[in-house]
């Protein structure tokens, strides 16, 4: 057991960080989890890496959840548990913080200069990350159209935008994308 | 840019920690390729917890943390209605379902260790997925829209570009955009 308990040491710190510097999500820290899973650790080939990921990015949640499914496969439940607790935890504890003082200082002009400078600035990164996504994902005319049909769903209509996501898994499966 | 606080006063009737979890739970498990577009739509749209510009605001702090963005927008959320005990509240919600079916799909993929089947699905999946984060850009876009402010328009189409035409990494251009559109904000804020 001694392994497996340095497994969630490690696991525990080098998430941890992890989490403070992953502005944006997942996709900044890919390559250090890569490196740390892969090359420095040795828990997985790259290709094992690889899988999980998909696996991670076909469940629903929170898309930084692949770390839950790393811990896992190195050490079982309580390698889940502890990366997801350490992924999560600090940045959402700074979160905390600096949401509290947001509020504190919700009258002052820097902080209101603060919040209506980044609006824009991530309305338009917002654009840029669903433009890249369907870039990748449309890789056919039906692929395309999918990404289109839902975009006008879920922006014109109320209908629930899961009914689209199954369709498109559905066409996937037949393997017609 | 309005004047008015956005984080107070909360719309009526505030929340309890249990429509918190439940709320949050709900849309992380109907969240495949990104929870964030169900998030928007039960925040704005179906429980009316926030105003679209509100969304705009606390995203926007959200996703200039470090850390998923989802989680912490679930942090800001849940602390406006009910404190330390929401915050925690809605992020246990957003992470308890997903962390189970994960470890579920762990066993399984342990279990018969290939993927075929999931990848097919998720070709489709993507698709749908990227169609959402069009629609939530959409809307997100649509105050901005509706304000006729050039500025905003001019740095939200500089981000975009950056990110998705000249294809520069999102660190820089957060640390090259984001001063310049706060201090052209300052001139326009109270």
């Amino acid at each position: 057991m001694k392994d497996g308990e340095s497994a969630l040491w490690i696991i525990a710190i080098n998430f941890a960080l992890l989490s403070l510097i992953a502005v944006g999500g997942i996709n900044p820290i890919l390559p250090e989890l890569h490196r740390q899973a892969v090359d420095a650790h040795g828990w997985m080939s790259s290709a094992r890496f690889t899988d999980l990921f998909a696996i991670a990015q076909g469940a629903p949640g929170p898309n930084i959840l692949v770390v839950t499914l790393i811990g896992w496969d190195v050490a079982g439940v309580p390698g889940a548990l502890v990366a997801t607790a350490a992924i999560c935890g600090p940045s959402c504890v700074l979160a905390y913080f600096v949401s509290r003082i947001w509020d504190r200082f919700r009258l002052a002009r820097w902080r209101n200069a603060i919040q209506a400078g980044l609006v824009p600035v991530t309305v338009g990164l917002v654009a840029a990350g669903a433009y890249i996504l369907a870039r990748t994902a449309d890789t056919s005319f039906l692929a395309f159209a999918i990404t289109v049909i839902t975009a006008a769903a879920l922006f014109f209509t109320r209908i629930h935008p899961l009914l689209f996501l199954a369709a498109g898994a559905a066409f996937g499966l037949a393997g017609m994308l | 840019m309005t004047s008015f606080p956005a984080e107070i006063p909360p719309l009526e009737p505030r929340p309890s920690l249990a429509t918190l979890f439940l709320a949050f739970s709900g849309v992380a498990i109907v969240g495949f390729g990104g929870v964030l577009p169900f998030a928007r739509r039960m925040l704005v749209e179906q429980r009316k917890w926030m105003t679209a510009e509100e969304f705009n605001e606390a995203f926007s702090l959200a996703q200039f943390l470090p850390g998923g963005n989802i989680l912490n927008l679930a942090v800001l959320v849940g602390r406006q209605f009910r404190g330390a005990l929401g915050a925690l509240t809605a992020v246990a919600g957003l992470l308890a379902a997903p962390v189970m079916i994960m470890i579920l799909l762990g066993i399984a993929y342990a279990r018969y260790g290939q993927i075929g089947a999931v990848h097919d699905a998720l070709v489709g999946v993507a698709a749908g997925a990227a169609g959402l984060i069009v629609a939530m850009a959409a809307k997100m876009a649509e105050p901005l829209i509706r304000k006729r402010a050039v500025i905003p328009a001019v740095m939200a189409v500089l981000a975009f570009t950056s990110v998705a035409v000249a294809e520069l990494p999102l660190i820089i251009v957060i640390a090259v955009l984001a001063p310049i559109s706060i201090a052209l904000a300052w001139r326009e804020v109270p």
